[in-house]
């Protein structure tokens, strides 16, 4: 299965990835390929097969719900590139406009 | 007596003989490493004060109570940087999360401490555990020991350099497609990939959480066995973990195979791999043979769909861990972009190495609409067959054996342009993750002086027969006894 351009910029826009023209033409050939070669797939009959998404016989594991001991604001917060008042900061998520309305 | 030639088992009988001291052996390989990591570059970082501060507590616990069993009291471990500990940077050989410390340790950091382990430091990977050479690691690539020239293998490369190269005796290293054993091949040392679900991921950055095992690396199968009863067990703390006991892995520590059967499956003894992989292999087929254990020929009609399922599975299950870098919590954060779709845009851009991309590009679409049932649910059900296989197989063996890699080390830059040719060497390794099994890389011989591993694959949850089958083999020839001279003095 070959690939166009604009699937490529579109699967970059969903997984958030800004590439650059050059890794654009280079994931364009390289994924395109690996695609193709994932096609051998199709000379199996899975029609009746169910699917394994893991290995385990564990199914929705719970635990008891009691409040246990976590970690301190001040430590998770440790390694974040920005914080104000024991928050994360970010640019804003809704622009002003959206707001309004 | 060379210090840094001892395996852990042997360092320890010495220590409770108290001929010697924890603290003269760390300082003997934290030399060690100073002396030759230059070249060899397994390390990304060591903790030379703090872990001579351990080895010295490890003596003095010992002369006031001899180890109070506690298995690896004042023995060395290395650890791959994907596993956290507290405190020390983790940065899973990713610039994205440059300057990222922990607050907690992993499950696994926490058995190894509270087994009495000095912790030597953080060892060198692939980019989240992602390729086969560590030449996809975001800070350097490591060297082979063996040929200075040649790639150590990946993931786990940096573990398996650091053990074979004898700067520790033990590490610890992940695989999710082989990234235990095929650098444990690649660099001649054991390595072993538990049962999915034996070993706690809790505190492992998650690349497929599906595949993703914590495994060990050592010189000898003892140190294997030593290691691996260590760090497993279950923990609340990952509910994929198995509420299972752990067994005595010492228990199969036996030199012979008598009532063993072996699986060969013609699949694995292809002329897809180099012909002195093939000629040691079936040369330690014959050696099985003679120690006792019965050999027959099986199938594993879906290996050769192997490939394409996990190169879908994994990518998959990577765009969506992955997802959690954004620069917002921890790690790398692009500051001068305009919004926040773009911080994330251009955090990721820059963060991420291209094979990473790669893989997040390539489930990210799998995933997409359109294209889910054609290639992840697909995947996922030809994932079945190939478990069906290995179901069918361990009815009829115990353990089934073949090549780890189809190839010796290769030279560094010799595949890292051509993304499917790197797949490739992992194509004996990979199913064993599809299926949860569990598998070991032991020597086997060298061709043309790199290492070549046999690998013992056996049935989730039975790693006693894949350990008894490597110790009986190790036991019976030289290879573990072989070293690399890295700096001259051997």
């Amino acid at each position: 299965m070959r690939l166009t351009r604009d699937q490529v910029l579109h699967v970059a826009e969903l997984a958030k990835l800004k590439l650059t023209d050059a890794e654009v033409d280079l994931f364009q050939e390289q994924l395109s390929a690996i695609l193709e070669y994932a096609h051998r797939l199709e000379e199996l009959d899975t029609e009746s097969i169910p699917p394994t998404a893991g290995v385990l016989p564990l199914r929705n594991v719970m635990r008891p719900d009691q409040v246990r001991p976590s970690y301190p604001r001040q430590t998770m917060l440790e390694n974040a590139p920005d914080t104000e008042d024991g928050f994360v900061r970010v640019k804003a998520v809704l622009d002003a406009d959206e707001l309004a309305r | 007596m060379k210090l840094h030639q001892l395996t852990a088992h042997e360092a320890r009988e010495l220590l409770r003989a108290g001929e010697i001291s924890s603290l003269e052996l760390t300082r003997a390989l934290l030399e060690r490493t100073e002396r030759i990591d230059e070249a060899v570059r397994a390390y990304l970082i060591v903790f030379p004060e703090q872990a001579l501060v351990d080895a010295e507590r490890a003596d003095q616990q010992r002369r006031e109570d001899g180890d109070a069993g506690l298995p690896l009291l004042g023995l060395p471990v290395a650890v791959k940087d994907v596993i956290c500990v507290s405190g020390a940077p983790t940065t899973c050989g990713s610039r994205i999360l440059e300057g990222f410390c922990p607050p907690y340790d992993a499950t696994v950091i926490r058995k190894l401490r509270a087994a009495g382990a000095v912790l030597t430091g953080k060892t060198n990977l692939d980019e989240f555990a992602m390729g086969s050479s560590t030449e996809n690691s975001g800070y350097f690539t490591t060297h082979n020991p063996w040929d200075l020239s040649r790639v150590p293998g990946g993931s786990s490369g940096g573990s398996a350099a650091a053990v074979a190269a004898e700067m520790v005796p033990l590490a610890l290293g992940s695989d999710t497609g082989g990234s235990v054993r095929q650098p444990a091949s690649l660099c001649g040392v054991v390595g072993l990939k538990p049962s999915y679900g034996r070993v706690s991921r809790y505190g492992l950055v998650a690349y497929a959480s599906s595949l993703d095992q914590i495994g060990t690396l050592a010189r000898d199968v003892t140190d294997a066995a030593l290691l691996l009863s260590v760090i497993s067990g279950h923990d609340p703390c990952d509910s994929t973990s198995m509420p299972l006991g752990v067994p005595d892995y010492s228990v199969s520590l036996v030199p012979n195979l008598k009532g063993m059967r072996i699986g060969i499956a013609r699949e694995y003894m292809s002329d897809g791999a180099q012909p002195a992989v093939l000629h040691a292999v079936q040369a330690a087929i014959e050696q099985l043979s003679e120690l006792g254990a019965e050999i027959l020929e099986i199938s594993l009609p879906h290996t050769e769909y192997a490939l394409p399922t996990y190169y879908l599975v994994a990518p998959a299950e990577c765009s969506a861990n992955l997802a959690r870098f954004d620069g917002v919590r921890y790690g790398l954060r692009v500051l001068d972009a305009p919004d926040i779709w773009e911080t994330y845009r251009e955090t990721r851009e820059r963060g991420f190495g291209p094979e990473v991309k790669r893989r997040i590009m390539l489930g990210t679409f799998a995933l997409s609409a359109g294209y889910y049932d054609a290639f992840y649910l697909k995947a996922q059900k030809v994932r079945t067959l190939i478990k069906q296989d290995f179901d069918q197989a361990f009815e009829q063996v115990d353990v089934i054996v073949g090549p780890t890699s189809p190839t010796t080390a290769f030279e560094i830059g010799e595949r890292i342009d051509d993304p499917l040719q790197m797949y490739l060497s992992d194509v004996y390794t990979l199913s064993c993750n599809l299926a949860g099994i569990c598998g070991l890389s032991l020597p086997c011989g060298f061709g043309d002086g790199l290492p070549i591993g046999l690998q013992v694959q056996g049935p989730a949850f039975r790693e006693e027969s894949i350990i008894r089958v490597a110790y009986a083999y190790e036991q019976a020839t030289p290879w573990h006894c072989q070293h690399p001279t890295v700096d001259g003095s051997g």
